[in-house]
């Protein structure tokens, strides 16, 4: 699978939003992109969940290593976009 | 000195109300909630016919984060734990943390997000199976969420013994309170009316198979056929006395006295241990046998099973015709939240002095000749109720709840204050 | 509030019952049976392999700590192996290997004076999945279909079932519960035998505990959280609890159950007693469903009270023998944990980790560690945590690398600590030859 098209921080909202829900005191519309997931309400395990989605739905594994510098949504979106998706 | 324990708070999630007052007026108006399968297409299933808490939203009760990483199951359970406390009105911040427990009966676990991941897995592989599978499916879900949710740093406890597991974890919260524990909030939940679920269930071949709800579920009935299953249960807060007296708490009633029996072995030819847990639980609440004003059956619906249960009671009550009755058959059998449930019921009927109805049985069977109380309501002097519970394999429980106020001896006081509990309930019918 | 009253109850409450270990029965990998189990604790040597229960292909962790169990070969009839799940045929194996090695005979007990209490965190896992697979054709249908339903069916979705095969072998008639909290199952289960006798319930209860997890749902749903070691290339050193290479646990399976008397029952029956136990408590970290903070100040609370109700203090423990699965943040939470219960003798305890070589059998392995630690008493000699060479400076205590080691001891601590944020401790007394 390729990707053809850039993945965008609102698809990255629309995952997070569907498998690992949004905490009542965060607006995830809002301006998210560099507040840290910490900071959002999600736990390792929701980053965990999110990134998991994202190599089902896109074929981009993130590797166990690479989890932990990936602290905010934009740093998920800019690893995905710089990434070419599984064979 | 041994500490006792009192149910301060009652939380309530069923098929036939959301809340205990909902749950309560519904049950007292004969108002059941067993219905055709909604959350999958039963078409050509041999079980048409559920509980279902239908106008369950978890996104109304839940927090959103919360809600992913668990089953339907343990939302029930969240949500019937919040109201248990909210119940009991108070705040678990303000009890010491490690005097706060918390233990649940489970009975299959978190079945539908567990079919979701396993369909993942075999439809897609294995990277499909996600992060919250190994926290949301297992048996002790509820118990740790709950223990989360709340600050409970206390023992935790989970608890399976199918139907009867809601009997044993509260004996099991009462053992904690004797030991330390000042609030415990226990009881259960289950939800497992999806298709692996319920093809799981009907394989005992004792799930009734009418599609018709109203003839589903007629427990000592001559045409019973079997029982239907359902979703919900009910979670207690259970306080040791003196600090329930401390805090000014309302009490509803005292769990007197517990037991639990295992049936011998198929086939030989003892005698099962549903006598002998009701007795034992009696002994243990100091209570003769002629102090018991009602029982909550455990209601199997099963031919055989009911004709057993009611030899048990009349010779128990050596031919007493002690009230009986089984609001579960507005609700179906809710394994891990169905003792629970029975519980609540009797802590209410205890509270309103009036014994709620068993509804849809229309002539006892030969061999269930009990004075069960069918259709309406029955006001009653009631100060002692006998909860029975037989879980699938053999497991039996017995649990003896006392008024919390002793009982009015003049009649009139009584029959006024169920009177206007049934006159409400007659109303809310009506509309 | 009154005066202070009994935390946690047992031993000094109720009418001063106390409780004796006096059988044990052991399926483990390594070694089906206690003398095997032994052996393999005491040589150091590791039972993790490459999976072979299924093809671990497309796994991340494709290494597990299975049994070599033929069920016919110990003792199960073939309507036993149809109907039982593999986690519930170890029990009824390890429970009649028990109920031998006590001496306890037909007509010994009265059957409601037998109780029966197993553990297990996840139940008939491999039967459910296997079934799954059918009723849905390989996961093709959601609406599973119901003519594919075995009879059993039912007894794989309630782990309830384990429990009710363990009394009907052993005629049990007394309380009968299956304990599900998730990896302390094993030892709250023992505990809960315990309290059955301690407040008079049961004379005797088999208490125990069995997993047998090693199926595709349960290696993924650990894979996605990155639990378990990925070091498939090296299977038999991949369990390295304390060790600063350690990347995470290895499943294991298995079951312990032990034959729990009332000690007076025991002394009149004059059978050698391996230990008393003589002190439980339980706690949770109410905190997160699988993260630990890394000062273990809940497990710490359940060690203190353990003791507390055991009645011993900190230098009398001989033994620890620690959840140890190998995770990162484990062993350094329990490390924490008992530095802050034990101050300074923490130090000089030693402590090991018997999952370095059986790996982690999930709810049963309390059990099975119950019973490593009454077999330590019995023998004086404390099993090693095998694969430890290299030191973590936040994990700085004697972790009895390697090799066992002669200990007298008199009293040991076994704890535990599982998803949910329980955190589980058990204090073991000395028994008698």
């Amino acid at each position: 699978m390729t990707q053809s098209t850039l993945f965008t921080l609102d698809q990255l909202r629309s995952i997070m939003r569907r498998c690992a829900g949004v905490d009542e005191s965060v607006d995830l519309d809002g301006d998210v992109a560099d507040a840290t997931f910490a900071e959002l309400g999600y736990d390792s395990l929701a980053v965990l969940e999110i990134t998991a989605q994202i190599r089902q739905e896109l074929g981009v594994a993130v590797p166990d290593g690479a989890i932990e510098e990936l602290t905010t949504p934009r740093h998920i979106v800019t690893y995905v976009n710089d990434r070419p998706a599984a064979g | 000195m041994t500490a006792t324990a009192v149910v301060t708070g009652i939380g309530v999630v069923a098929p036939n109300g959301l809340g205990v007052e909902a749950y309560w007026s519904a049950t007292l108006a004969g108002r059941g909630g067993l219905r055709r399968i909604t959350r999958f297409d039963p078409t050509g299933y041999p079980v048409q016919v559920a509980g279902e808490v239908g106008d369950f939203v978890a996104a109304q009760r839940l927090p959103g984060r919360l809600i992913p990483q668990t089953d339907h199951w343990t939302h029930l359970g969240l949500t019937a734990a919040e109201l248990a406390l909210a119940d009991a009105g108070v705040d678990p911040a303000t009890v010491p943390e490690y005097e706060l427990a918390v233990v649940t009966a489970s009975s299959s676990g978190g079945t539908e997000f567990g079919q979701k991941e396993i369909e993942k897995l075999w439809s897609k592989g294995p990277v499909f199976v996600g992060a919250y599978q190994s926290i949301a499916w297992f048996y002790a879900a509820t118990t740790g969420q709950i223990s989360i949710r709340h600050g409970m740093r206390g023992p935790c406890g989970v608890i399976c013994t199918e139907q009867a597991g809601g009997l044993d974890a509260l004996g099991q919260a009462r053992r904690m309170v004797r030991h330390g524990t000042r609030l415990a909030v226990t009881g259960g939940t289950d939800a497992s009316v999806c298709p692996y679920g319920v093809v799981a269930q009907s394989a005992t071949g004792l799930l009734s198979g009418r599609a018709d709800p109203a003839r589903a579920y007629l427990p000592f009935d001559a045409d019973a056929s079997g029982y239907v299953p359902g979703e919900g249960g009910a979670m207690l807060v259970v306080e040791d006395a003196a600090a329930a007296l401390a805090r000014g708490a309302r009490t509803y009633g005292q769990v007197a006295g517990y037991a639990a029996t295992f049936d011998p072995p198929p086939g030989s030819g003892r005698e099962p241990g549903l006598r002998r847990a009701a007795e034992l639980a009696l002994a243990d609440a100091g209570l003769p046998l002629d102090a018991v004003d009602v029982v909550f059956a455990d209601a199997a619906g099963v031919p055989e099973a009911d004709r057993h249960e009611a030899a048990t009671i009349a010779r128990l009550f050596a031919g007493r015709p002690v009230p009986v009755t089984a609001p579960k058959t507005m609700t179906g059998r809710l394994y891990a939240g169905g003792a629970a449930l029975d519980v609540a019921a009797a802590l209410l009927a205890l509270r309103d002095q009036v014994v709620p109805p068993t509804v849809g049985v229309d002539r006892l069977a030969a061999g269930c000749e009990l004075n069960l109380v069918r259709d309406r309501p029955r006001p009653a002097r009631l100060g002692t109720a006998l909860v029975l519970a037989r879980g699938h394999g053999g497991f039996n429980a017995a649990a003896v709840i006392t008024s919390a106020a002793p009982v009015i001896t003049s009649a009139a006081p009584v029959i006024t204050s169920a009177t206007a509990v049934i006159a409400a309930a007659d109303r809310e019918e009506r509309n | 509030m009154s005066g202070p009253r009994p935390v946690d109850g047992g031993r000094r409450s109720g009418d001063g019952r106390r409780v004796a270990v006096t059988g044990i029965g052991v399926v483990a990998p390594g070694g089906t049976g206690v003398k095997e189990f032994w052996t393999l604790l005491t040589s150091g040597q590791t039972a993790t392999r490459p999976i072979s229960l299924f093809d671990p292909t497309g796994f991340r962790s494709r290494i597990a700590a299975e049994c070599d169990f033929d069920p016919a070969a110990a003792g199960l009839s073939p309507q036993e192996i149809r109907r039982m799940d593999r986690a519930a045929q170890f029990a009824v194996v390890s429970a009649r290997e028990a109920l031998t090695d006590s001496g306890l005979g037909d007509g010994d007990v009265p059957p409601e004076r037998l109780g029966v209490s197993i553990g297990s965190a996840v139940g008939c896992t491999m039967g459910l999945e296997q079934e799954y697979v059918v009723l849905s054709d390989g996961g093709r249908h959601w609406r599973v279909d119901p003519r594919y339903a075995v009879p059993h069916l039912y007894g794989y979705m309630v782990p309830s079932t384990m429990a009710c095969e363990v009394a009907w072998q052993a005629g049990a008639e007394g309380p009968v519960a299956l304990i599900s909290t998730g990896c302390t199952a094993g030892l709250d289960a023992v505990a809960h035998g315990c309290q059955l006798i301690w407040e008079g319930s049961a004379d005797v209860v088999l208490a125990g505990a069995t997993d047998a997890p090693i199926s595709p749902i349960t290696v993924a749903c650990f894979d996605a959280i990155k639990a378990t070691s990925p070091n498939n290339t090296d299977p038999a050193h991949a369990s390295r609890p304390f060790d600063n290479r350690r990347d995470g646990f290895v499943l294991g399976e298995g079951s312990a159950v032990l034959v729990l008397e009332d000690y007076e029952s025991a002394n009149r029956r004059g059978v050698p007693v391996y230990a008393e136990i003589a002190g439980f408590a339980n706690r949770s970290n109410a905190y997160h469903m699988t993260g630990l903070r890394p000062d273990g100040r809940e497990m710490a609370e359940a060690i203190r009270h353990a003791m507390g109700w055991a009645g011993i203090a900190a230098e009398d423990i001989g033994y620890i023998n620690a959840h140890g699965s190998g995770t990162r943040q484990n062993d350094r939470h329990e490390t924490a944990a008992f530095k802050d219960s034990l101050g300074r003798h923490a130090y000089e305890v030693p402590v090991s980790s018997i999952k370095s070589m059986i790996g982690h059998s999930l709810g049963a392995i309390g059990a099975i560690e119950v019973a490593a630690c009454a077999l330590a008493l019995e023998n004086q000699v404390v099993p090693p945590t095998a694969n430890l060479e290299v030191d973590d400076p936040e994990c700085d205590l004697d972790y009895v690398p390697k090799v066992a080691r002669a200990q007298e001891m008199d009293w040991v601590l076994s704890v535990g600590s599982g998803f949910g944020g329980f955190q589980s401790a058990m204090v073991l007394g000395r028994g008698r030859a």
